[in-house]
């Protein structure tokens, strides 16, 4: 069950990241962007990753993408329908460049199987059951790591005040 | 599953760079670097089944990162478009030689 639910996650996003590279609207291809997160956040939670899939749909598909389009919308883009890839040697230079990619991306995933359920699978699964979905990545988050944590929080400050006064007219 | 999610991560990754090098659209190569980012994300859940549950505490900075960096560069998109009228990359051509 897991296992088709999987491939049918895997090719929902595959189609999607396809069609965001294909298609001939910047709202088609915001659209295809949104399938894909969906499927991957499937596939987060067949990872036992719970918390990271509710916050996949929640702040990927449901804040970044809106904020895509309404940056779409703001500089009416909506009905810019003529091909924009580009062509001749350079699409054949990428396309080479992005094969080698794969190749080696392949020979190293491929390199020897995986065991299914490793000590870090266990050890998560021991979290789960203790601290429960947001309790288990909280855990980590708030001792190991608090210190990236609040420079996380400085830099979407940084962030912030930089697209006002980017995007603030007259500057 | 581990390694088939390695392989999907894989795939997705290549898509991105591809639709990067290949499309002149601003947004949507915005877009398909916004794919590589949640390729790498699959591939930080997948490693956490091995490792521990650290891949996911990454996870959980790069959606916060790529949140900031979609702000800042959206907003770059946009002081662009006001002095180009376009988003077509092929048209910057200041810093070109």
């Amino acid at each position: 069950m897991i296992e088709v639910l999987f491939y049918v996650f895997a090719a929902v996003a595959l189609g999607g990241a396809l069609g965001v590279v294909w298609a001939k609207s910047p709202v088609g291809s915001l659209l295809f962007m949104v399938a894909t997160l969906g499927s991957l956040a499937g596939i987060f939670v067949l990872l036992e990753a719970h918390f990271l899939a509710a916050i996949q749909v929640i702040v990927y598909a449901g804040a970044i993408m809106v904020l895509f389009l309404f940056v779409i919308m703001l500089l009416n883009l909506g009905h810019d329908y003529q091909r924009d890839l580009k062509g001749g040697a350079f699409a054949l230079l990428s396309f080479v460049v992005v094969g080698l990619m794969a190749g080696v991306l392949a020979r190293q995933v491929g390199r020897d199987s995986i065991p299914e359920l490793a000590a870090g699978g266990q050890a998560i699964d021991a979290a789960l059951e203790q601290h429960g979905v947001v309790g288990a990545i909280a855990q980590p988050l708030y001792t190991t790591y608090v210190v990236p944590f609040e420079i996380t929080g400085i830099l979407l400050l940084v962030a912030i005040v930089g697209a006002l006064v980017l995007a603030k007219k007259g500057s | 599953m581990i390694t088939e999610a390695l392989v999907l991560s894989a795939m997705i990754f290549v898509l991105g760079t591809f639709g990067v090098l290949v499309r002149r659209n601003a947004i949507i190569m915005f877009l398909c670097i916004e794919l590589q980012l949640n390729a790498v994300n699959l591939a930080f859940i997948a490693f956490s089944r091995l490792m521990g549950i650290d891949g996911q505490v990454f996870v959980f900075f790069v959606m916060t990162v790529a949140a900031a960096e979609a702000a800042v560069g959206l907003a770059i998109i946009i002081s662009v478009f006001r002095h180009y009228e376009t988003v077509n990359v092929d048209r910057f051509k200041l810093l070109r030689w």
